[in-house]
């Protein structure tokens, strides 16, 4: 067992269960560039915001997509859910940010919880179409309730600083959007680890052969519920960010179309590999922002022709070119994982 | 005698009309080299599934050491030690057979929900990943994603991770199924090689594979056991012969 062939076995077998546990430069490069441009464009502080909300929004897509495989079109459910949690909060009196985010975290994640198992049958389609609805009936159920959620005038209010320190209203836009930049490290960080985690392998497992998963003695279901109400939570706390941040809600963060931009934006920058989503969702945004300035109301045909285009060339194509070229620079660059 | 690892008792599955399991008692007994051998449609598959409770059967049970396991699900009987391969992979494409293998082993420790810890980050783990990939011949490979191994490779693969649940029963469905023949040597070396105190009960259709591997033989037709004994007496069995091996079957 000690011989010289089998330590660098057991070498190499550990290395490879553990290569994607330490931070990349490329990583690393990625969130001190989100930082410094908080700085470096104060004025955009607003968009980045955006940006770095809608990236957390699509990370919890991913959690669900890209690891599990499980499709949704209607994640805003859970968005919505977390954005009038912390809106009802906030406007009762309850206005700490943090206490905000966590109550929108659990409340998502219970709904998560309560729904899952009508998930857990079914074809791809089945589970598109039992996501939409129960975001349509949250937005129905918020416009009916409109006692406590404002209906179809949404509610406003005031935050407190967070941790009692630093305002995040809208003259303080640079404090939001570095706010909301730490929230979102921290859940990624989470699910970077999480990924990498026995929890994460059997949840890609899952994905990959649920048959043979289930033969491994592995619950399936269970697995499966258990990450749906996760992704859930990330979603909560990706709208009660929203909400906290703009200090404003109404009954569009239901929306279908919030699901659907943000599987766009996953799909954009690819799901499976955890950073596709903040990346699609600052390739949206800033083109959203880019193109509407050029030509108003027009927006959505280049956006829509850019997925016409990611589907049909393939996106593993683009990236595979990438790749090779950060490969080239960067031998020891951690590989994403391609998307199913 | 001690209690057989694995046993159904009156086992019947009635499809509509279709019975595709009729009454069928059956005992492996701990360490047993068992075949289940019949023609295509003589219900192998639906036994199979009744055994590890893919679909549950209409009457009868089925025990496991002693214990009655008819009610509970496919995945607790694997955590029980009743463990089975795939006539076809059913492997992770994606995963390497490190992943794959790390994944068994923490399942089998009751580790699959820690989703802080680093896979592999457990002492002990690494090392039985070591011992089964040797053992398999699937070291060269270990790091590759599965689905750019060679078919042979995959085949071994499937029955390292079934090997990784630790069982006490072993189901091989059809192991060298679809091996080309410079392959096949390997395969057979690791059947041989499966650790003495595992009950397997074997499925093939190949049946220079069955008469090396078995020391008993349960013929299976039209859902019903038509004879069980040692494979001298199943190759003498007339009634074998004819709904069977045919002509030319072993002497």
């Amino acid at each position: 067992m000690n011989s010289p062939v089998s330590s660098t076995t057991r070498a190499r077998l550990e290395a490879h269960l553990r290569r994607r546990e330490r931070w990349r430069w490329p990583e690393i490069a990625f969130w001190l560039a989100a930082l410094a441009a908080i700085f470096a464009v104060p004025s955009r502080a607003g968009l980045i915001n955006e940006i770095l909300i809608a990236g957390l929004f699509a990370l919890s897509l991913d959690l669900i997509l890209g690891l599990a495989g499980i499709v949704s079109l209607g994640h805003a459910a859970f968005f919505g859910l977390g954005a009038y949690a912390e809106a009802i909060l906030a406007s009762k009196g309850y206005a700490d940010p943090t206490l905000g985010l966590l109550v929108g975290a659990l409340l998502a994640a219970a709904l998560g919880l309560a729904t899952a198992p009508l998930l857990l049958r079914g074809a791809d389609l089945t589970r598109l179409m039992v996501t939409m609805g129960i975001a349509l009936m949250l937005g129905e159920l918020a416009n009916r309730n409109a006692w406590i959620t404002g209906g179809a005038d949404g509610l406003e209010f005031t935050m407190k600083p967070v941790l009692g320190l630093f305002k995040i209203d809208f003259t303080g836009q640079r404090n939001a959007a570095l706010y909301s930049l730490v929230v979102l490290f921290l859940l990624f960080a989470g699910a970077r680890r999480l990924a990498q985690s026995p929890f994460g392998l059997s949840v890609t497992a899952i994905r990959e052969n649920r048959l043979r998963a289930g033969a491994l003695g592995i619950s399936t279901s269970r697995r499966m519920i258990a990450i749906y109400a996760l992704s859930a939570a990330y979603a909560g706390v990706a709208g009660a960010l929203l909400a906290e941040t703009t200090q404003i809600v109404s009954l569009d963060l239901f929306d279908f179309h919030r699901s659907a931009d943000v599987m766009l934006m996953l799909i954009i920058g690819g799901a499976g590999y955890l950073y596709g989503g903040l990346i699609g969702a600052a390739i949206f945004i800033v083109l959203r922002d880019v193109i509407s300035g050029a030509t108003p109301e027009y927006w959505e045909f280049w956006i829509g022709a850019l997925l016409v285009a990611l589907v049909l060339v393939g996106r593993d194509r683009f990236a595979d070119r990438a790749k090779r070229i950060v490969d080239l620079l960067t031998p020891r660059f951690a590989r994403p994982r391609s998307a199913p | 005698m001690s209690e057989p690892a694995l046993e159904a008792r009156g086992l019947m599955r009635r499809f509509g009309g279709l019975v595709a399991t009729d009454n069928v008692s059956l005992a492996v007994q701990p360490g047993a080299r068992q075949a289940l051998i019949g023609p295509n449609g003589a219900g192998k598959t639906t036994l199979i599934n009744l055994l590890t409770g893919v679909i549950k059967p209409s009457e009868g049970s089925v025990f496991l050491q002693g214990e009655d396991v008819t009610r509970l699900s496919s995945s607790r009987r694997v955590r029980r030690g009743l463990v089975r391969t795939f006539q076809i992979n059913q492997l992770f494409p994606g995963m390497t057979p490190i992943e794959s293998l790390g994944l068994a082993i923490s399942e089998r420790h009751g580790r699959g929900a820690d989703f802080w810890r680093v896979a592999g980050g457990r002492p002990g783990i690494v090392g039985e990943i070591e011992e089964l990939l040797a053992r398999f011949g699937l070291t060269s490979c270990m790091d590759e994603p599965t689905r750019t191994l060679p078919y042979g490779k995959q085949r071994l693969l499937e029955i390292a991770l079934a090997l990784a649940c630790r069982p006490r029963v072993l189901l091989l469905d059809e192991p060298a199924a679809g091996v080309p023949e410079g392959e096949r040597q390997d395969i057979l070396a690791a059947l041989a090689a499966l650790p003495k105190d595992v009950a397997i009960l074997l499925i093939e259709h190949d049946m220079d594979l069955v008469f090396s591997f078995a020391k008993r033989i349960t013929v299976l037709v039209s859902g019903r056991i038509l004879v069980e004994g040692a494979p001298e007496e199943i190759a003498a069995d007339e009634r074998v012969r004819a709904v069977y091996l045919g002509e030319d079957g072993h002497d």
